[in-house]
């Protein structure tokens, strides 16, 4: 890992540079083991540009800001395999400006989860080292290890493989973690139970949502100048759930408006403070697309067209949900 | 100075449980939140900070106020009455129990938040010294002892034995209520008491935010930090989610909304975000437009603002919330040290 930060930061270097890029979007080491912040590097500062296992961050939904507007300048952006699917979609909804954009596609092994290494009961993380597959953590309370592929991002653990769908170069080796598994694994859990113990279990874990909103800002595909959420006037804004229904709601509404759009980027889950596992309403949603309208996956290309904004004859009727639903 | 075998907890928070409503941190999908204490509920004091803090409990994240409804030409308003609960919340950290005094200036002062005063009124704080802080933590630059933690009595879990301290008359009526389960600690109690507060002084030395400097904060630096030119580079990273302002045991801005019930308006408070888009909105429109600007709010409002409002006291306690919750991992901490007198220090 040390060995790719180097690679990139030397060949951000060359990009500002030649004049290839005004601006290199990547991420800044914190002062702790694992908090890489995004930032943006010009010649001044490219020497804090760090790419860690920690880097789980996905930089796409920045360049809808930075390439708005008159402003002209270049901005590398460093983005994983997967940050290319969020890329793409952003693309196809016409959100970034791509001639502003110039992608440098970094290779990934797998990001960690911080929070999967403290409920494995490791406190007090100074410093992380990786080798052959495991990790050695060093904490105020002494070492610890654990297999990386144990501790890897959800996102990771069902890694779409295959490499980046869009970019200008790679820098470093194409890699997929080792843990490829089942994506639709947990939703097929869910579809097995009755109707009554799947309503419970989403009221539970919803019943933790403190509306801070982290998912929808986090999240690519949720990229409206004003959410219907935040806007006064829409007689639906709510900065906190005025009853527990709604905050049901909330997470609901939003996976259908992100439905056919989500690229199972993951950021939803990685980001939610209450650890709700946000991404199986959208990995639902997704089968359901799969399989009513054929295998699709959204941000493949740049041109995709989601099944639901193109009609065909045979589409789904309504009444597919008497079949499905399982209710009884 | 009391104590009780810790194999006894369980009967503790029985007794406790029998007086008034106990809460204490519980594990809630993974999660740690504070919770309704319930026979065989288990209390693992190895775990840091709940995911909220407890000010959740004296300044909810929402309330109801007031209830209008009407028949015909008839006008009917309620007032909410004033919670009335007895409790006593469990094992919070020496954080938390500073950020209700930070809270208590705010809602005790004139005028009165009668909802908040009727709320610490009949809240028993309990704290509990943290024998294994994170590296998250930061309490000490906010002048926090983690090891001698306020509230009306405090705890601490040295190997089998619980030791227990009251420090407010709250606490004496607490601590009285369960002479029978307490055990007054002895001269020989004394030493193994004061190793186990050495031991959490040595490893609050060895945290990696240990010595982060506040020099160059305070009420009196607003007209160098405000104008600073490092917001814009600093606030880029920020989504503008309201996770750090909900996760803080501090920030005490609310909004007040009314809610069509169908047969009525409920008028309700609920906890705001100076980084939400709609956050002061007024007639006029919003005066911070932009994120930079709502960003630096929110840590001007901690490090200058509030200090300058409440004779030197921050709006910040360390607690490492924001710091271990932020989506983008930008926080406070990167904040003082950017702009902070010490920049580049560590």
């Amino acid at each position: 890992m040390q060995r790719i930060s180097e690679l990139i930061r030397t060949r951000a270097g060359e990009l500002l540079e030649s004049g290839a890029a005004d601006q290199i979007l990547g991420w800044e080491n914190g002062g702790l083991a694992y908090d890489p912040t995004p930032a943006f590097f010009t010649a001044d500062n490219v020497a804090g540009l760090v790419y860690n296992s920690f880097c789980g961050i996905n930089l796409s939904k920045y360049l809808i800001e930075k390439t708005k507007g008159k402003e002209s300048g270049k901005v590398a952006a460093l983005l994983k395999p997967c940050d290319t699917y969020s890329f793409n979609q952003l693309l196809c909804e016409h959100r970034i400006d791509r001639d502003k954009v110039y992608v440098v596609g970094v290779g990934c092994s797998g990001m960690l989860d911080v929070e999967k290494l403290k409920a494995r009961g490791f406190k007090g993380i100074k410093g992380i080292d990786e080798k052959d597959g495991r990790l050695t953590v060093h904490t105020l309370y002494g070492d610890k290890s654990c297999p990386k592929r144990e501790v890897l991002m959800e996102r990771c653990i069902s890694c779409k493989g295959g490499g980046h769908v869009a970019c200008d170069e790679v820098v470093g080796e194409e890699l997929t973690p080792d843990a490829a598994g089942n994506r639709f694994a947990g939703v097929e859990k869910l579809e097995s139970l009755s109707p009554d113990d799947r309503f419970d279990f989403w009221r539970g874990e919803l019943s933790r949502c403190i509306r801070c909103n982290a998912c929808r800002n986090a999240c690519p595909a949720c990229s409206c100048n004003k959410c219907v959420f935040d806007n006064s006037r829409s007689g639906m804004a709510a900065k906190a759930n005025s009853d527990d229904f709604e905050q049901n709601m909330f997470h609901i509404i939003r996976a259908f408006h992100v439905a056919g759009r989500c690229t199972d980027c993951g950021e939803c889950s990685r980001v939610c403070p209450q650890g709700i596992p946000l991404h199986l309403l959208n990995r639902k949603l997704i089968k359901d697309v799969n399989e009513l309208y054929g295998d699709y996956q959204a941000g493949a290309a740049p041109d995709s067209r989601s099944p639901l904004i193109s009609y065909t004859q045979g589409d789904a009727e309504p009444d597919v949900i008497y079949e499905r639903g399982g209710a009884r | 100075m009391q104590k009780l075998p810790v194999s006894r907890l369980p009967e503790l928070f029985a007794r406790i449980d029998g007086m008034k409503s106990l809460y204490l941190p519980v594990s809630a999908g993974g999660r740690l939140q504070f919770g309704r204490w319930t026979t065989g509920t288990a209390y693992d004091p190895s775990r840091m900070n709940t995911v909220k803090s407890a000010k959740d409990f004296f300044f909810p994240q929402s309330e109801d106020l007031v209830f209008f409804r009407s028949k015909g030409k008839e006008l009917s308003i309620t007032e909410a009455k004033d919670p009335a609960e007895p409790f006593v919340l469990f094992g919070v950290r020496a954080c938390d129990a500073k950020g209700l005094e930070a809270l208590d200036r705010v809602f005790l002062s004139d005028p009165v938040d009668t909802f908040y005063a009727a709320r610490r009124e009949n809240g028993v704080v309990v704290t509990m010294a943290c024998a294994e802080p994170e590296e998250t933590c930061f309490c000490g630059a906010f002048g926090v002892d983690a090891a001698e933690p306020g509230g009306d009595v405090a705890a601490w879990l040295a190997q089998d034995t619980l030791y227990w301290q009251s420090r407010t008359d709250k606490g004496d009526a607490l601590t009285a209520a369960l002479e029978d389960i307490l055990e007054d600690a002895d001269q020989r109690d004394q030493g193994a008491f004061a190793a186990h507060k050495a031991a959490i002084k040595a490893i609050l030395d060895d945290l990696p935010l240990n010595g982060l400097s506040l020099e160059g904060f305070g009420g009196d630096a607003l007209e160098a930090l405000f104008g600073s030119d490092k917001w814009p580079a600093l606030s880029q990273a920020c989504i503008g989610c309201g996770t750090c302002t909900f996760v803080c045991p501090t920030c005490q801005c609310y909004d007040i909304q009314d809610f069509d019930t169908g047969r009525g308006v409920k008028r309700f408070r609920c906890w705001d975000s100076c980084m939400y888009s709609d956050f002061t909105l007024m007639a006029h429109g919003n005066p911070r437009t932009s994120q930079v600007e709502r960003f630096r709010q929110r840590f001007m409002h901690k490090l200058v603002y509030f200090p300058a409002n409440n004779e030197g006291m921050y709006g910040c306690v360390g607690c490492g919330r924001c710091v271990a919750k932020c989506p983008a991992f930008m926080n406070i901490v990167k904040v003082i040290r950017t702009l902070g007198v010490n920049a580049h220090a560590r």
